[in-house]
């Protein structure tokens, strides 16, 4: 019985070393491979269409609709102490420095990261990816460096169209529909968000989340074990893995960067 | 998939709109646009006491901002509070009496130093000294004074 749960135990551990270790070795070659990417920049800007352009709309839409709430709540909230005017500075730090770079991160995750294990699950399973490494094509220059950019160069990009659209739909319903002074909810803005402390820190969080999240949804369809079930597993993981590690990295990036304020 | 003309139109109003977006966050949302680095130059004034002024608390004259809070600390010897303030370096003709107070915006609102200019022929140069200065008031005790005053006139 207890040597049983000791055995669990080990092997548990120990097969999630293993796979951590795989998942270093693979993240090591998609880098080495990505310099081959540039060669040929077509693979590149199909990855951006599927993994950055169609991932567009569900980030600036939920991006507009995160703003308004934020500055529905915010007017509430601050209409109490009489401070409605602060409202800018609320919506554009709290989009800024965290729900920005961590909401559309979760929505990649389950937009494109979910999509790339499936693929690459799917192209394992019916040995696409043993086919290439037949005609002496490595599949990790051809397929996953380009994808892995993809998604490295994406995230930025949608964090920063998510708080732009939040900012933008925040400024609609405090002055569209609360009556928020336009001009103090921009200029009070401006006066306390800093350029190198709030904007920058916020890309900087967003190129982690979209390299943390590109790489387990790249790894988990390369690792999936090669059925229907295995491939639908592997997309399951993506998902739960990638919100985790978001989360978690957002703790300890937000300690690290607005720690002494 | 799209023909490969569209989608590179697609690919490059993508990358196009985030490149906005991050402008806009710059220049629109965040201050760059108001501190393209100016010149400045530092002073240096003591306080009895600088309550609750922080590094990046604004610096003003007539109201106006002029420069920001740099550092603050403890001078053990005399029991001081020293602030160190980096001032546009266009506002360079401040007299060497001026004098610096530490007021409150609002009842609630943040702290900040205020400059009254005095008359003097002398300016203000890079590592000068603001002698005349006047404490940041605190709210309790100023109320505690006024408590303990009204106590005694009752008696």
């Amino acid at each position: 019985m207890v040597i049983e749960f000791l055995q669990f135990l080990g092997s548990n551990t120990r097969s999630s070393f293993t796979k951590l270790g795989r998942g270093t070795r693979f993240l090591l070659q998609t880098l080495s491979g990505s310099a081959s990417v540039f060669p040929r920049p077509r693979l590149l800007l199909n990855q951006l269409y599927s993994v950055g352009v169609l991932s567009f709309l569900i980030i600036t839409i939920s991006g507009l609709f995160v703003g308004m709430v934020l500055g529905l709540q915010g007017f509430y909230i601050l209409s109490d102490f009489g401070a409605e005017e602060t409202l800018g500075v609320m919506v554009a730090a709290s989009l800024v420095r965290e729900l920005g770079p961590v909401v559309s991160a979760l929505l990649f995750a389950g937009r494109a990261g979910s999509a790339l294990t499936a693929e690459i699950g799917l192209m394992k399973a019916t040995e696409q990816l043993s086919g290439m490494e037949m005609m002496a094509v490595d599949p990790i220059k051809r397929i996953i460096s380009p994808r892995f950019l993809a998604g490295l160069i994406s995230m930025p990009l949608l964090a920063a169209l998510f708080s732009a659209v939040g900012i933008l739909g925040g400024q609609l319903v405090g002055s569209g529909l609360l009556g928020v002074d336009e001009g103090a909810y921009w200029s009070q803005m401006q006066a306390k968000l800093d350029f190198q402390d709030d904007i920058i820190n916020g890309v900087i969080k967003s190129i982690v989340f979209g390299f943390v999240t590109t790489w387990i949804a790249l790894f988990e369809g390369y690792d999936s074990i090669p059925t229907s079930e295995g491939v639908s597993r592997a997309t399951t993981r993506t998902v739960v893995n990638s919100a985790f590690s978001i989360l978690g990295l957002d703790f300890i990036l937000t300690a690290l960067m607005f720690g002494d304020d | 998939m799209k023909n490969a003309h569209t989608q590179d139109t697609l690919v490059g109003l993508f990358v196009a709109a985030g490149i906005a977006g991050l402008f806009f966050l710059a220049l629109q949302v965040s201050n760059l646009s108001s501190f393209t680095d100016h010149e400045s130059y530092t002073v240096t004034a003591r306080f009895q006491n600088s309550g609750g002024l922080k590094v990046k608390s604004p610096v003003s004259a007539a109201g106006v901002k002029i420069g920001q809070v740099v550092s603050i600390s403890f001078d053990p010897k005399n029991f001081e509070s020293v602030v160190n303030m980096s001032i546009d370096s266009k506002y360079n003709s401040l007299p060497d009496d001026t004098t610096a107070s530490i007021f409150t915006a609002g009842l609630l609102g943040e702290q900040y130093v205020s400059l009254e200019p005095g008359g003097s022929e002398e300016y203000l140069r890079n590592g000068g000294k603001i002698e005349i200065t006047q404490p940041a008031i605190i709210l309790e005790k100023a109320i505690g004074q006024f408590l303990f005053k009204s106590a005694e006139e009752k008696k």
